[in-house]
């Protein structure tokens, strides 16, 4: 059967197809996905047949291992993907504004951006801050702007709620608990997603602190302390995301998040924890860039993976341990400044792949990401354009409707091979922290970003209203994003303000004691529990860890 | 070449952002182009970069900024420079840069500013001109 089908297929190829180019021309001598897999002219069963695919071992059914078709039985049938745009800016009450009109707009899931300096553990009035604070997102010094964040928005609102916190995430955590106790919900009625993903930020993003080592070990204080006390909390998501967005392709977005999800889970293996009590918590983050049915086999490539991983290598029993919860960020470098309404298209294309692909949760850029933090307008068309996918396109009536394509599941394979080869080379160089330190994550990314870059500029890769089509009478209209004035003015007012109120006391003892824990091998979390609880700035939360753990900076470099 | 010697360019990362795909991009396409580029790495100072400039001797610095912090940093940068007496080395700009600001940045002494869409090739090609007039 299979050689004759062969046969026909040689044939056509040698004849009608031949004719075909002939005749009608070739757009291109040879097609690739953006991960460098070659396409051939057409998918068949015999193509499926020479890659050895074995639908009952690698396709099976929606909701049973190996979750290629998606981690739910019923998927979007039963409730939607959790439809979260990332918004926060400004002062806490700007944020809390943003926020109460997302809730009322839909938005089922709410995600907290937070600015640089929060993200790198400096108050908003540390030298270093100036210029930043209150740009990327919002600022955070202490739990005296959480309360002002969530002012009237108890934190059982969302079905979850989630922030970049990375490098600070374990205090962060520490502020949501005590904000909870204080809104008076228990835990067990809302849901904190953290990052937390601090190896990701030493190839892409940037916002680390400490040194990887002792990184590794305060991030992942707060995936035990949430494995004891709050297993429905999320305490960290591993991403690709970044990476992606850094320069990596789709293969080595896979490879990169499944190298480091297994290095964080030898480090919290080390504390003693089951792989079954902490392996359902953990989630995955990916970007989704225009390739469209790359994309869609690079999502369920990965369930594949992390299903076979945990299952496999490290042993993991419960179902809920072998899915991957996919969050899904559409992608800012396909974004153009030119035309920048032309984002719209992008934006729907890339969150079709998501949804196609079985993602979890989405949050759509604005068309505007490129040229400044979104406007609202720009944020609402972002978030209509999920509800216009989930409610009139009937794309998610069925469950992993392109499953059995020939072309999806050979791509799905084909992707699947390739990750694994890189993670062979990353496991080579002795695993994740260790290749990011010597600096090969990096490599590859930098190496794919020029040379994306180099066929924009020499027109061999087309973007439209860039290198074609452009509109010679558009000017690019760089919005200046205008935050509130005054707000750094009344930034240093309000810290000095909590300064001077406070007591101090307690909180010089608690911060002396955060400092002994740190020393010890103790989880941080109660000691930063209290030091959260005592109105300490996260400032003097970092203070004291730079101290303990050291500071990691990049060096000059001569290229 | 346009200029008797290598173009020396330190491509810096100011202030606290960490985005740095472009910034790569940027000076693995003018290493290749046949500049002499030194990357700072993300997180640094005005002052370790003007220091840099001085040490090196370098005949311009680039500045990539995403999130909106420019205008602060800049003009940190530029004083750090005049300070050290590099009043004639060539500064320019790149990323999220609004069209609003470019008077600002221009009295700052900026004389490029570079925005999404902007080819390696002219960033080079304003290299060669404003570092050829520099030697003039």
């Amino acid at each position: 059967m299979g050689k004759i089908q062969r046969d026909i297929i040689e044939d056509w190829k040698r004849t009608d197809l031949a004719r075909d180019y002939k005749k009608r021309g070739r757009r291109r001598n040879a097609f690739k996905t953006e991960s460098e897999i070659p396409l051939d002219d057409v998918y068949t069963s015999d193509y499926l047949g020479s890659i050895g695919f074995d639908e009952d071992r690698d396709l099976g059914l929606p909701g049973r291992f190996p979750y290629t078709r998606g981690i739910f039985p019923a998927m979007f049938r039963a409730e939607p993907w959790i439809m979260g745009q990332y918004a926060g800016f400004g002062a806490p009450k700007d944020t809390n504004q943003r926020f109460k009109y997302l809730l009322e707009q839909g938005q089922t899931g709410l995600a907290i951006a937070l600015d640089l300096p929060t993200q790198l553990g400096l108050d908003s009035d540390h030298e270093l801050a100036l210029g930043e604070v209150g740009k990327a997102g919002v600022a955070i010094s202490s739990l005296r702007d959480m309360e002002e964040i969530f002012n009237g928005i108890p934190l059982s609102r969302a079905r979850q709620i989630f922030t970049t916190a990375n490098a600070i995430s374990p205090a962060i955590l520490a502020m949501f608990l005590i904000l909870g106790k204080k809104q008076g919900i228990d835990p067990k009625d809302f849901k904190i997603v953290l990052q937390n993903d601090i190896l990701k930020e030493f190839v892409a993003r940037g916002t680390y602190i400490f040194p990887p080592n002792e990184s590794i070990r305060f991030n992942i204080d707060s995936v035990e302390y949430c494995t004891r006390y709050h297993p429905h909390f999320k305490p960290i998501v591993v991403c690709g995301s970044h990476m992606r967005q850094g320069g990596a392709t789709a293969t080595m977005e896979l490879a990169f998040l499944l190298a480091n999800a297994k290095a964080y889970i030898q480090a919290i293996l080390s504390r003693g924890l089951d792989i079954d009590s902490f392996a359902p918590s953990m989630e995955a983050q990916l970007s989704v860039p225009m390739n469209l049915f790359e994309e869609i086999a690079k999502y369920r490539a990965l369930r594949r993976m992390w299903a076979r991983m945990m299952r496999d290598q490290f042993g993991a029993k419960k179902p809920e341990s072998q899915q991957a919860f996919i969050r899904v960020y559409t992608t800012g470098y396909t974004m153009t400044a030119q035309q920048p309404i032309l984002n719209v298209v992008r934006v729907t294309i890339e969150a079709l792949a998501a949804i196609l692909g079985g993602c979890q949760s989405l949050s759509c850029s604005a068309m505007d990401e490129v040229l400044s933090l979104p406007t609202r307008k720009a944020a609402q068309v972002a978030l209509m354009t999920q509800h216009i996918i989930a409610q009139e396109t009937g794309v998610a009536d069925v469950t992993d409707p392109l499953g059995g394509s020939y072309f999806i599941e050979g791509l799905t394979s084909r992707i699947e091979e390739e990750a694994n080869k890189i993670m062979e080379k990353i496991e080579e160089r002795g695993g994740a922290e260790s290749a990011i330190s010597q600096g090969y994550y990096q490599r590859l990314s930098r190496e794919a970003a020029s040379r994306y870059q180099q066929e924009i500029d020499e027109g061999s890769r087309l973007i439209i209203g860039l290198n074609c089509f452009e509109d010679p009478e558009e000017e690019i209209h760089i919005d200046s994003f205008t935050s509130d004035p005054d707000l750094y003015e009344s930034r240093l007012k309000g810290l000095k303000e909590l300064r001077k109120n406070r007591d101090n006391q307690a909180v010089k003892a608690c911060l002396g004691r955060l400092k002994d824990v740190a020393q010890s091998s103790d989880n941080t979390i109660p000691a930063l529990i209290e030091c959260v609880e005592k109105y300490a700035t996260l400032g003097e939360i970092f203070d004291i860890l730079r101290e303990v753990f050291g500071v990691f900076e990049e060096t000059f470099e001569r290229l | 070449m346009v200029v008797d010697h290598k173009i020396r360019v330190i491509i810096a990362k100011l202030g606290l952002d960490g985005h740095n795909r472009g910034v790569r991009v940027i000076c693995a396409g003018l290493r290749d182009r046949g500049f002499e580029v030194i990357y700072t790495g993300i997180r640094q100072t005005a002052k370790n970069v003007a220091w840099a400039a001085l040490q090196e001797g370098v005949d311009a610095v680039g500045v990539s900024s995403m999130v909106g912090a420019h205008l602060v940093l800049i003009e940190q940068l530029s004083k750090e420079m005049s300070n050290r007496g590099l009043n004639d080395v060539v500064l320019f700009v790149g990323g999220i840069i609004p069209k609003g600001d470019d008077e600002a940045l221009c009295k700052m002494g900026v004389k490029g500013i570079f925005r999404p869409g902007a080819k390696i090739s002219e960033i080079a090609d304003f290299l060669n001109k404003e570092c050829k007039n520099r030697k003039q």
